[in-house]
């Protein structure tokens, strides 16, 4: 079946239908890894949006469950130059295909996603429509698309009720080290397959309490704490920061989120009072942003954002480049920070702007990038220690009042 | 961290010549850094034996010594050059040998020298096989369970605990030479003795046999502070078991999930901060296909064939980044040099899908083995880029020339589905052909995969283009099928053939609706930032990026291909040389090739670089957008030189010489006119087509005959003829390929072979030197040892020489290169052959005389006269050094192929020897192409009858010089007849001790050994010549060969002059 791309700017791309038989009209975003399609299509930061992925073939390894992000896709909507026909890994649980039409997601292939890469870059990112029907009528899509705007989203991604996540109590339950996996053909011949491995080395969260607060959390953020010993309470975004606050946790994560960070009102002034006490506080994309919102500082929606698995980001502190898994359209605007309050902590190599923020005499540090990963590189997984470290010297200090 | 300030003067050390393993990459590589240490304002001295390369050029380097790579030389030029740092890394393994050797003497530290990047104790690290393997231990690395041995006993007990198969690796060899896959006791012992002989330190790594896994391959760069940044992933095809440079590979992988990918990307990183290289590294992986078990395979801690691939399947220059990082600079420091906006520390992100085929010379060896194992056997490789993976599996295809467009160009029809699953039990280079027809003939998925290991999501892509195949034949060709037919790349004469319309008809419905090639652009960054200097590929549908921009002048140069024997790196230096040429000269340049390993498919040597197969549909696409005010095609060989009618049916104008004279060269007729004309004799000849006709031909000439076909290069197929027996054979195997072209029969003639390359302005003609080959005629001009200024002919046959050029440059219209052929007998001049184009001496005579003459020659065709340009037309005056061509061979590599020298060419590389002294530069060439003698001080010689008078005066001179000299029964007996002492060995057939035994003793130098004229049917000479390459005794199999190598020995001197050629 024929289906259409129909960007605000009055471009028209012709492929093929994919996914649900249904119409969208979403704003289109691009994201530029060369793997980890499962991992983009499971983001919650990506309600509200409709990916298209830069890397032309799609659907090479099929679905594997176990490496879902959240529990469903998010995005309005998926595209794609091409989407294999066939998938082809151990662990792969089902097709895209399958995935895509299962969840209600439309989409389409076949078309210039180079082409419709460099509108957006040229032009900033956009609202489009994808649709099935031929008989389009340009005057009356284009102001509807002009007219979309998402709002709220994070209230449609945040989890329902509160839940904990268990720690990890020996380091096998993480699956395998990296490196030390075997094949065990017996297993593999009764239909086991292995867990994805694990770069957790030692449990030195253990004992340690964190409250999540999750805007659209990825399952990689709690999963890092959880596998580092951490037990941890994963909150819904409306939460008040008071309950947070009786929980007496060791430390407080804010998660990454979709959406413009300046619509969550409520939210930053719930952080605001979270940033007042001396709770250590670590803080990923939207949360880091929202962080900077609720104390005084600025965001702006960037051009095209920064969508991919091959930012890098350098740590002012030490001078080392870090490449990073980065899904962003907004942006701390640092010319606004105030010194007394928070400084850059790491700045994005390629174009220079914000890319975390180390808040002053607070044990408090936050990152507009993903060092959970998934999809994208693993590089900055230490950061899950710093904020363990983080907390256990703050308890250290708290112990010696 | 900014440059560091003390780095002024560094030497670089090259790789040598062009060996399979070891190929035109590092010319690449070299070539990229040195410019990148120039912009820097360093001092570049560089050292490198291969004088067809283009970083031996004098605006590469400050400093260039053609000299010989070993350690003495290198110190000597450390001593009178003074250099304050060395860097190793960019000469593949021979010129980290070289460092590592130079370092582990103490000697770079006597003399203040400093080893730039990845220092010795990580080279040590990396190569060292138990070093690495305690080192991948220590960070939790898995490696595949293993032992460093140093003697056979040792490697079957630590087999016996792991149980077979096992994988032998020899420790610092390049291509993984000597190595291989033992599946008992008896190929290990052989295997193991082989690889432990060829090691330089004697040792040998046995290790559980991952055979089957997919093998996949990280790039890594790493700068002093320690950043890491990961260039790109490949995926071989090829499951482990088929070295990397003989898989077909991927980039990036393609059945990886993200969690696959970032285990060995985080793996790769860990591995190269634990190692502390600065610079570019390569790892490879096995990883298990049915779960997350891997293991590390190698590491490379140096610029290599894969980073060559990797830099041009994303755009990412790693060897000028690997450069900035060694004189001080960190990744984000370093300015992408394709976006101009970006840094070196980010990773590129790919929009598109990279195959690379290699080139294997099987073509050249009809009798060796086809098999693909650990030990590299390809010349050279073709890159295709394509936004989906079967148009740039069927690009690549194409793009290797040999006679392939597809995957029915092998033909398995033949074969029942059981045979076939049979056959794909042998790994060989034609083994997606057979998958192929396996899929044709309805065997499943999954048989394939079980009995290959090729992941099905490959075996699926090969499918897909097997059911285009079948729809093309059996379904209307609607507008619809067509397109998705280009969509995939099929070409329209295969199009054509399935569907039994003409090539013209599919073309004219392609442009009727507009189906038609796009450009896309390789940016490094999937269209995320505006890119400035990128490069094409093409792909059906979307939109065209390529942009005919309307300013200056247009020139298409086109390249010349993969590397193969016959047509190397010389003729990359020739269109890269034309480039800068006719940039100088105000035009815009536009290169089209398809070769990742070359200097002329680097992102900034021509305006628009259009990476794309050389195939006249390829090229008219091209030029239906660039439209070209012309095409040059006299610079990329054979390649280029057959685009020429079509390029001229496109209506693009060819600059320089005229299609219709570079014809009446290659044709009989219309070249024996000419030669009429200008009253110049040849050996007499005729052209044939049938065995019958060329048998006729033969008898009336009176054998000895030349057989060839017309219109190859290397002189593919030349034959030496003794009877009617051989040219029925000959004749057979040449026309088992349809000829397009007659098959010429020359009468063979015996004496000095000389070489002439010159530029012809249209009047006059300006000739560098003469060259005079060693050998006599018979052996191939490029397996020959050839010495400038010719030094035994006189002046009058010189002036003939020089008269005839002038008269056959002119009587062909020649504007540009001509390279002539001749043989002098006496006084008497014979032309062999007129190649109207750039030749493989051109590099070589353009260094030694300090001639430009591609420039000139560019020149030339741009318009100018030889005297506008500042040159006396004529025979420019002689140098006062002699330079000697030396031809290098990689036959220890092809197992089975024959070594004696023929009409048909068989080196894959050459050397130069340079010195004041005639006997000094044959000893620094034979130096340079590995040949360091004395060491035992035996020798074999076996030679023909004929040949007997000739031996036993070089028997004479090498027993002089000490040798013990064995022969066989009748060459045994001339000898002592003579007086020279021979002690007689037994013949294979006899009983032991043979001459086979005395050779796998591994105490003779050298075997000189003559085969019977013609073919060679004993098994026994064979055998000899195989056993003594194989245990890395050197064999000559031409007199003269041996006569220049007496001679050179005997003027062997401890101190040897250096001449930087910069200065000639």
């Amino acid at each position: 079946m024929k289906a259409f791309l129909i960007l605000e700017d009055g471009t028209v791309f012709e492929g093929t239908h994919i996914g649900a038989d249904k119409e969208i009209i979403s704003e289109i975003v691009f994201n530029t890894s060369m793997a980890g399609y499962l991992e983009v299509l499971t983001d919650p930061s990506y309600a509200g949006q409709a990916v298209c992925m830069t890397y032309p073939l799609i659907g090479n390894y099929g679905i594997c469950r176990e490496d879902c992000e959240s529990l469903k896709p998010w995005p309005d909507g998926f595209i794609v130059r091409e989407l294999s026909r066939i998938p082809s890994n151990f662990r792969c649980d089902m097709t895209i295909q399958q995935f895509l039409t299962e969840n209600n997601v439309p989409g389409i292939a076949g078309i210039d996603t180079r082409a419709l890469t460099k509108i957006l870059r040229e032009k900033g990112t956009m609202n489009g429509m994808i649709t099935t029907n031929e008989k389009y009528n340009l005057q009356e899509v284009l102001p509807k698309l002009k007219n979309y705007t998402t709002g709220k989203v994070v209230e449609k991604v945040t989890c329902s009720k509160k839940f904990i996540l268990e720690p990890t109590l020996h380091l096998e339950q993480n699956g395998p080290l990296s490196g030390s996996a075997r094949f065990h053909q017996e297993d593999y011949e009764r239909g086991i397959r292995e867990h994805k491995p694990s770069l957790v080395k030692e449990l030195n969260g253990s004992g340690l309490r964190v409250a999540l607060l999750d805007f659209g959390a990825k399952a990689n953020i709690a999963r890092s704490l959880a596998a580092r010993g951490c037990e941890v309470t994963v909150y819904p975004a409306l939460t008040a920061a008071q309950e947070i606050i009786d929980a007496a946790p060791d430390g407080i994560m804010l998660s990454n989120g979709p959406g413009d960070p300046k619509e969550c009102t409520t939210i930053i002034r719930e952080i605001k009072k979270l940033y007042d006490t001396e709770i250590p506080i670590f803080a990923i994309c939207l949360g880091h942003q929202l962080m900077a919102l609720a104390t005084g500082a600025d965001t702006h929606k960037m051009k095209y954002g920064h969508r991919g698995g091959n930012h890098p980001v350098k740590d002012l502190a030490t001078g080392r480049v870090y490449i990073s898994s980065q899904n962003h359209g907004y942006v701390v605007d640092t010319d606004k920070l105030d010194p007394s309050v928070a400084v850059p902590a790491f700045i994005n190599v390629n174009d220079g702007t914000n890319e975390g923020l180390s808040y002053t005499d607070k044990n408090i540090f936050t990152v507009q990038f993903h060092p959970e990963c998934c999809p994208g590189p693993q590089d900055s997984g230490y950061l899950f220690d710093r904020f363990i470290n983080m907390m256990k010297e703050s308890l250290a200090k708290k112990g010696e009042n | 961290m900014p440059k560091n300030p003390n780095v002024k003067r560094v030497m670089v050390i090259g790789s040598g010549p062009i060996v399979i393993g070891q190929a035109a990459e590092f010319d690449y590589a070299g070539t990229q850094a040195c410019r990148s240490l120039k912009e820097e304002g360093v001092e570049v001295i560089l050292v490198n034996s291969n004088p067809a390369t283009i970083m031996t050029d004098r605006d590469i380097a400050d400093k260039v010594y053609i000299e010989p790579l070993t350690v003495k030389v290198l110190e000597q030029i450390i001593e009178k050059e003074k250099p304050d740092s060395i860097l190793p890394t960019l000469g593949g393994q021979a010129g980290l040998n070289l460092g590592m050797e130079l370092e582990e003497s103490g000697f770079l530290a006597a003399h203040g020298v400093k080893l730039l990047g990845t220092t010795a104790a990580t080279i040590r690290n990396a190569e060292g096989r138990q070093e690495f393997k305690d080192l991948m231990e220590r960070i939790g690395e898995p490696c595949a369970a293993s032992k460093v041995v140093e003697n056979v006993e040792d490697g079957i007990a630590f087999t016996n605990t792991i149980g077979y198969p096992v994988v032998l690796r020899p420790a610092y060899t390049l291509g993984g030479s000597g190595g291989g896959i033992a599946h008992n006791q008896v190929e290990l012992e052989e295997i193991l003795e082989n690889g432990l002989r060829l090691s330089r330190v004697g040792q040998v790594l046995v290790e559980r046999c991952i055979a089957g896994w997919k093998e996949i391959e990280y790039e890594v760069m790493r700068d002093g502070a320690g950043n890491c940044i990961t260039v790109c992933n490949m995926e071989n095809i090829d499951p482990v078991g088929v070295h990397t440079g003989d898989s077909i590979v991927v980039a990036p992988s393609q059945t990886l999930s993200d969690k696959e990918y970032q285990m060995l990307r985080t793996s790769a990183l860990n591995i190269i901060n634990e190692l502390e290289i600065t610079g570019g590294c390569n790892v490879q992986f096995a990883l298990h296909p049915t779960s997350f078990e891997y293991c590390v395979i190698e590491v490379n801690p140096r610029v290599s064939r894969s980073s060559a691939l990797a830099s041009k399947a994303t755009g990412y220059p790693i060897a000028k980044v690997a450069a900035k990082i060694a004189l001080g600079y960190t990744l984000d420091e370093i300015k992408n040099a394709i976006t101009k906006k970006t840094y070196a520390s980010f990773e590129p992100t790919l929009d598109y899908c990279v195959v690379k085929i290699p080139r294997l010379p099987f073509d050249k060896f009809i009798t060796a083995k086809r098999t693909l194992t650990t030990q590299m056997k390809a010349t050279g490789e073709v890159m295709s880029i394509c936004d989906n993976f079967e148009g740039a599996l069927m690009k690549a295809i194409r793009s290797l020339e040999q006679h392939v467009d597809c995957l029915l160009s092998y033909d398995f029809s033949d074969m029942s589905a059981e045979e076939l699953k049979a056959r794909l039990k042998i790994v060989d280079d034609q083994r997606i052909y057979v998958i192929a027809e396996a899929i044709r003939k309805g065997v499943s998925y999954e048989e394939i995969h079980d009995i290959t290991m090729i992941d099905i999501w490959f075996i699926d892509k090969i499918a897909i283009l097997v059911e285009m195949e079948q729809a093309l034949k059996e379904k209307p060709l609607t507008v619809e099928l067509l397109k998705e037919a280009k969509r995939i790349e099929f070409p329209d004469n295969v199009i054509a053939r399935l569907t039994g319309k003409t090539e013209d008809e599919i073309k004219k419905l392609r442009y009727d609706n507009n189906i038609n090639a796009v450009y896309k652009m390789v940016d490094t960054c999937a269209a995320e930032f505006a890119a400035s200097t990128p490069y094409y590929y093409s792909v059906y549908g979307g939109e065209c990026e390529a942009v005919r921009t309307a300013d200056r002048k247009k020139v298409l140069v086109l390249g010349s291909g993969p590397i193969r024997i016959g047509q190397g790196i010389e003729f990359d230096y020739c269109s890269v040389h034309a480039t800068w040429a006719f940039s100088k000269a105000g035009y815009e340049t536009i290169i089209i090739n398809n070769n990742p390993e070359t200097v002329s498919t680097d992102f900034d040597i021509a305006d628009k670089l259009y990476f794309e197969p050389l195939t006249p549909e390829d090229v008219e696409s091209i030029v239906n957008i660039e439209k070209p005010d012309g095409a040059v095609v006299q610079f990329g060989g054979q390649t280029a030189i057959k685009l020429t009618e079509s390029l001229m049916k496109m209506g693009v104008p060819i600059l320089g010489t005229q299609a219709q004279d570079v014809d009446a060269a290659e044709d009989r007729e219309l070249f024996d006119k000419i030669l009429e004309e200008t009253e110049i004799p040849r050996a007499a000849g005729g052209t044939v087509y049938t065995a019958e006709e060329a048998k006729e031909v033969a008898n009336r000439l009176g054998y000895p005959v030349l057989v060839r076909p017309s219109y190859v290069l290397g002189g593919q197929g030349m034959q030496i003829a003794i009877s009617d027996e051989e040219i029925e054979e000959f004749m057979e195997i040449i026309n088992r390929i349809a000829q397009d072209h007659p098959i010429l029969v020359d009468k063979y003639l015996q004496g000095k072979e000389i070489e002439v390359d010159a530029v012809c302005d249209g009047t006059d003609i300006l000739i560098p030197g003469i060259m005079e080959h060693i050998e006599r005629t018979g052996v191939h001009s490029g397996d020959s040892i050839s010495v400038y200024p010719a030094p035994t002919i006189n002046k009058a046959v010189k002036e003939k020489i020089a008269e005839y050029t002038k008269r056959l440059a002119k009587a062909l219209h020649v504007k540009g290169l001509i390279n002539i052929q001749f043989i002098a007998i006496g006084e008497d001049v014979y032309v062999i052959e007129v190649n109207p184009r750039s030749s493989r001496t051109v590099p070589y005579i353009s260094k030694v005389t300090g001639i430009p003459i591609v420039d000139l020659a560019t020149e030339v065709i741009i318009g100018k006269t030889i005297r506008e340009l500042g040159y006396e037309p004529g025979l420019q005056p002689e140098a006062e050094y002699f330079a000697i061509k030396m031809p290098v061979f990689s036959f220890e590599k092809i197992r089975g192929a024959e070594i004696s020298l023929g009409p048909e060419m068989k080196s894959t590389g050459e050397c130069l020897g340079i010195a004041k002294d005639f006997n000094e530069a044959l000893y620094k060439a034979f130096l340079g192409a590995g040949v360091d003698l004395p060491k035992y001080k035996n020798m074999i010689i076996t030679v023909k009858d004929a040949d007997k008078g000739e031996a036993i005066e070089i028997g004479r001179r090498f027993e002089k010089l000490g040798y013990t000299i064995y022969a066989t029964r009748s060459t045994a007996a001339a000898l002592n007849e003579a007086g020279v002492k021979a002690r007689k060995v037994n013949k294979i057939s006899q009983e032991s001790p043979t001459v086979m035994d005395l050779i796998l003793g591994h105490r003779i130098d050298l075997v000189i050994d003559t085969p019977t004229q013609g073919r060679d049917k004993s098994r026994d000479g064979f055998l000899i010549r195989r056993t003594a390459i194989e245990t890395g005794i050197n064999c000559i199999t031409a007199m003269d060969t041996a006569k220049a190598l007496v001679t050179s020995l005997e003027n062997k001197s401890n101190e040897l002059t250096l001449i930087d050629v910069a200065q000639l």
